[in-house]
């Protein structure tokens, strides 16, 4: 568990970090909150000869509420988010879910921009951003470009972002649904997601993502599609259509999908309810 | 009645046994200041690391080891090419067996140690690590112990070709380490035979591990010049670690202090000798500067000693009414690929033959048989006495699946066949004599506690509204009533490497009346320091908070065992005691002296003695020290100080009754526990907030093993759960809540009555825990499964039982 040698940097904006990716490309790897970095290089998974630390860049911090939406700066913790109490009421379905991400010592350095630009399929930011319809910022030698959260993740690990950009912002757009609800199953604290749902609902519409049971998140529309029309069995079913679990030491594939199915629908039974 | 009350005044301000004393250990622990073996920093100090084994079953066909001398800081490399001069690349374990300290030819587990990096620091040898270069020819593998047995099984032991006796005597395969016995076979057959009922079933205690918070290392320091090595670690045993080294390495026992520091917990994992130990040695000779090595949390997951792996194939006969009349149990114990317990060396399956528990059984027979596997190898006493949780859970699950072929409620099973109160000193069938016991007492009082009756009516409820579909939880509720055997132990049939399993105590008074106490255990976090001083202070009258109490360096301390087995209260408490009343009588001899009266003339009351008959002449505790050291007393030494060597005459039987009331979600295999209540009788409490700390310790152990901790691997041999996301370690998030209480039944050999408790809640919590989950699906058919019940593995349960259909 010791890292192999790299190079430290520590930019102050967001121009010279990108720099320092484009001078040493693959080499080079920006981190946050480090939780998912670190224990890779530890572990020598990765070798990475320069770690461009984002901490001191002051412009990739802030959350801004408005009335229509939510700008989260990239550096923003899970603490932060769930401290800030117009953020909370404006998108309490944010709150819910960071509040069931790991343990509060984590949560203090672990930031929302590491947890969606990682591709990890266990990290639970990515799914609610999809149920959120979330856009992400990207900045890169080429400038600035957005990319809805729903067309960022292809495979595990791997995204839209490329090598030199740096995700800066996460713009959320305030949910018109009143009813929502993250439900997470896991075995313990700090673990990913045996199976979590997210769930917007209210007003003829829905939105229904799910996370850790496939490589990817899972968004899907149709089940969002199913549930707007109050179709609880259609959105079930579209769902467990489109997730694809693995096994691993959480349980078989038929334990996760049964589980994915249980706690999807009490998400949506709490969703509705808060939608009343 | 005056003095009745200062009596009773100055022994509270002694702070002796009874008290729950504040740990004096936690005053540097909760601020960051213990010194434990990686805070050692000595003057040039190198750090060893290893290169381990990807495969688990392999021949090593060349080790390239010059990229690596060429990585900057890195010094040396040792294999065992290096070692074998020195017959070191072999090294004995505590089972008769040997192991290998590098890698000789083949590896037998994934983890296993290949190479030792030597180098300026521990990135440096970590680097190294990665420049070594092995070319490994992979070997079919065998991870199943009843498949290694088979006839056309891959060899995994070479080295034992053609060696069909063992330690443990005749090896009846390739892969077979021994058969041990207990009891009677024949007899337990006939039983068997002619019983109204008969209740068979294969019991699994899965495979575990300690996972201490603090891994296990060493820091090695060989004087040159004086040529002396000095060697901390973090040992369980320090003053037989001293006797190993010198035995393997050559070096005279004298020339080696070894110390044993700060330990953060231990658990059985710190008992045995580990090649990280002796390739620091030689790595400190080669180089001439102190050699630090210290396991990462993956290391000791993957290679140091695991617990359990015991497949216990059980049939229990009764009469109709439900009176046990004969055991038979079967073991199949998987110990890896070395045979590396930590047992006393006459009994290679631990006390497994404890296995008839609480009961009253009149025939029984066990056979255990060690099968070699390509696992890490271990089977440590992870917080118990040896083996003692597989024969308690073994036994605990048997009453269960008994209960449910007579139709019985499990408590009353239970009671009906408790050894009685007026049978102890009893002899059990398998041959251990329990020295005392009030388990009906014990068990009403904590049925009682609970509201048992209610308990089952409430349950009975549930099921019925589980049937009707107005809920999806159904309720288990959880019954122990274990027997411990611990404080090995008698030196005529208990020894380590041929070390009789004694301990020690010796006390030195001050001249100004306090005190230093050294004993041959060592705490890892048991607050030896809080509880040993109470002892010598209600044996001799001076305050606990004036005796300092030192462990763990054998220049200092007198020789010992160490600590593991719940031990150190039943042995080196004993010496503790018998060394504080050897100073009490040479007190008293001072006394009368002093007094002018006869020896005999004096009454001890609390911390003085007294001339019977008038309470004005006295003299204190404090007084004689002083006197010991000041006056010149005919006929007797000055000084006062004392030494025990305490042989047991019998190992101590604490016993508990635990019940625990848990919720199991039916769809998602989640559970939530409702209640837990421990009663636990270890004799004479010495300080009841240890104690209560020690059992929500033990059952926070033993909630993690049944609930969700397990190693496990893949066909592959590749160990699937070394780190702390998938190995589970509980959170306060997820610790249950305890209720504790007890029973109070001296052990009647003990000085002062205690039996031990640090390892009863680890054997009590997990057949509670398993069993909970049990009856709450026995109702609906369920009759055995096998631990971790994690959430896939509820699930599991419910799914075969139908309970998932619409």
């Amino acid at each position: 568990m010791i890292p192999a040698g790299f190079e430290y940097h520590r930019p102050a904006d967001i121009r010279s970090a990108i720099s320092i990716l484009q001078e040493h490309g693959d080499a080079a790897r920006v981190i946050a909150g480090g939780h998912s970095l670190i224990p890779m290089m530890k572990l020598r998974m990765t070798d990475i000869g320069h770690l461009v630390d984002l901490q001191a860049i002051g412009e990739l911090k802030g959350v801004e509420v408005g009335a229509e939406k939510v700008t989260l700066g990239a550096m923003t913790t899970q603490a932060e988010l769930i401290g800030n109490a117009a953020l909370g009421a404006k998108i309490p379905l944010l709150r819910e879910a960071a509040l069931q991400i790991a343990d509060p010592q984590v949560r203090y350095v672990g930031t929302v921009g590491g947890n969606v630009a990682n591709g990890d399929p266990g990290n639970d930011m990515p799914g609610l951003m999809q149920c959120l319809d979330a856009t992400y910022t990207l900045v890169g030698p080429d400038g600035t470009r957005d990319v809805a959260a729903r067309d960022f993740y292809e495979a595990a690990y791997f995204t839209a972002r490329g090598d030199e950009e740096i995700l800066t912002r996460i713009t959320i757009p305030v949910p018109a649904m009143k009813g929502y609800a993250y439900e997470k199953q896991k075995r313990k604290i700090g673990d990913y997601a045996t199976a979590a749902a997210a769930v917007l609902v209210g007003g003829g519409k829905a939105s229904v993502a799910m996370t850790n049971l496939s490589d990817t998140p899972i968004w899907s529309e149709a089940a969002g599609a199913a549930l707007a029309k109050g179709d609880v069995e259609g959105c079930v079913a579209a769902a467990m259509g489109a997730i694809a679990p693995s096994e691993d030491m959480r349980g078989p594939i038929a334990f996760k999908k049964h589980v994915a199915e249980v706690i999807l629908r009490r998400a949506i039974a709490k969703a509705q309810e808060r939608a009343k | 009645m005056k003095d009745e009350v200062t009596s009773k005044d100055r022994a509270a301000g002694l702070k002796g046994m009874g008290t729950s004393r504040k740990r004096v250990e936690d005053v540097r622990f909760t601020q960051g200041k213990g010194n434990y073996v990686d805070d050692i920093k000595l003057d040039g100090m190198l750090f060893g690391d290893f290169v381990r084994s990807p495969y688990a079953h392999a021949k090593v066909v060349n080790i390239d080891t010059s990229a690596a001398m060429k990585v900057p800081g890195v010094l040396a490399v040792l294999t065992a090419k290096e070692l074998a001069p020195l017959g070191l690349h072999w090294m004995p374990t505590l089972a008769g067996d040997k192991q290998m300290v590098l890698a000789d030819g083949k590896v037998l587990f994934q983890g296993q140690e290949v190479a030792f990096v030597v180098a300026t620091d521990r990135y440096a040898a970590a680097d190294g690590v990665e420049a070594v270069e092995v070319d490994y020819e992979e070997l079919p593998v065998v991870v199943d112990p009843f498949k290694a047995m088979e006839p056309d099984a891959p060899v995994l032991r070479e080295d034992l070709a053609g060696k069909m006796e063992g330690a443990h005597g005749p090896r009846k395969h390739h892969n077979h380490i021994f058969t041990w016995e207990a009891g009677e076979k024949d007899a337990t057959e006939k039983v068997l035979s002619g019983a109204d009922v008969v209740a068979e079933e294969m019991v699994y205690y899965h495979r575990t591990h300690p996972c201490p918070l603090e891994t296990c290392g060493c820091v090695a320091s060989m004087d040159k010049v004086t040529g002396k090595l000095t060697l901390y670690g973090t040992f369980q045993a320090p003053h037989a670690i001293r006797t190993v080294v010198a035995l393997i390495s050559g070096i005279a026992e004298h020339n080696i202090r070894v110390i044993s520091p700060d330990i953060g917990g231990g658990f059985g994992n710190k008992v045995g000798a580990y090649s990280g130990y002796v390739c620091s040695v030689v790595a400190s000779i080669v180089t001439g500067k102190p050699v630090k090595w210290v396991e990462d949390r993956m290391d000791n997951l993957m290679s140091t000693a695991f617990a359990r792996d015991y497949w216990m194939q059980g049939k229990i006969a009764a009469t109709k009414d439900g009176k046990i009349t004969g055991l038979w149990c079967h073991t199949t114990a998987d110990h890896g690929g070395f045979d590396a317990c930590a047992d006393p060396t006459k009994f290679p399956a631990g006390f497994m033959n404890i296995c008839t528990g609480s009961y009253d059984i009149p025939t029984a027979y066990l056979a255990v048989d060690g099968v070699y596997t390509n696992k890490a190898p271990g089977g440590v006493a992870y917080r118990c006495s040896f083996r003692v949780t597989e024969a308690a859970y073994f036994i605990e699950r048997m009453i269960e699946v008994l209960a449910i072929k007579l139709n019985m409620d499990a408590a009353e099973l239970r009671r009906i066949n408790f050894i009685r109160k007026d049978q102890f000193p009893y002899n059990s069938a398998l041959g251990w004599e329990y020295d005392s016991g009030d388990y009906h007492t014990a068990w009403d009082k904590a049925l009682k506690a609970v509201g048992y009756d209610a308990l089952r009516a409430e349950q009975a409820q549930r099921i019925a509204d589980f049937k009707a579909g107005k809920t999806r939880k159904l309720m288990g509720i959880g019954l122990t009533h274990f027997t411990e055997i611990v404080g090995a132990g008698p030196v005529k049939n208990c020894d380590i490497l041929g070390l009789g399993m004694f301990d020690s105590c010796e006390i030195r008074i001050h001249p100004t009346g306090s005190a230093i106490a050294r004993l041959g255990t060592i705490s890892q976090g048991q607050g030896h320091a809080t509880t040993f001083a109470q002892i010598i202070a209600s044996e001799i009258g001076l305050p606990a908070d004036d005796i300092t109490l030192e462990e763990g360096d054998t220049d200092t301390a007198p020789y010992g065992l160490g600590t593991y087995g719940s031990r150190s209260t039943p042995v080196a408490g004993a010496a503790t005691a018998m060394a504080a009343r050897k100073i009490r009588a040479k007190a008293q001899m001072i006394a009368a002296y002093l007094l002018e009266v006869h020896d005999d003339d004096l009454e001890w009351d609390v911390d003085r003695f007294v001339v019977k008959g008038d309470a004005t002449r006295f003299k204190t505790m404090k007084e004689l020290a002083f006197a010991a050291y000041n006056k010149a007393i005919p006929g007797l030494e000055p000084g006062l100080e004392a030494v025990s060597y305490y042989d047991p005459p019998n190992m101590t039987y604490p016993f508990g009754a635990y019940i625990c009331v848990m919720d199991i979600d039916v769809d998602t295999g989640e559970h939530d526990v409702r209640q837990f209540y421990a009663l636990d009788d270890c004799g004479t409490r010495i300080n009841p907030m240890i104690i209560e700390g020690q059992v929500h310790g033990g059952c926070t152990e033993g909630y993690a093993i049944a609930m969700g901790q397990e190693i496990a691997y893949d066909e592959m041999g590749n160990h699937k759960t070394a780190t702390l996301m998938d190995f589970f370690l509980p959170t306060a998030w997820e610790t249950p809540t305890y209720t504790t209480d007890f029973t109070v039944t001296p052990s009647p050999h003990h000085p002062i009555g205690a039996k031990g408790v640090g390892e009863s809640p680890n054997v009590g919590s997990v057949p509670c825990f398993s069993n909970a989950v049990h009856d709450a699906f026995r109702h609906f058919g369920l009759v055995q499964s096998h631990m971790p019940h994690d959430h896939w593995r509820i699930w599991k349960i419910a799914e075969d039982l139908g309970l998932h259909a619409e």
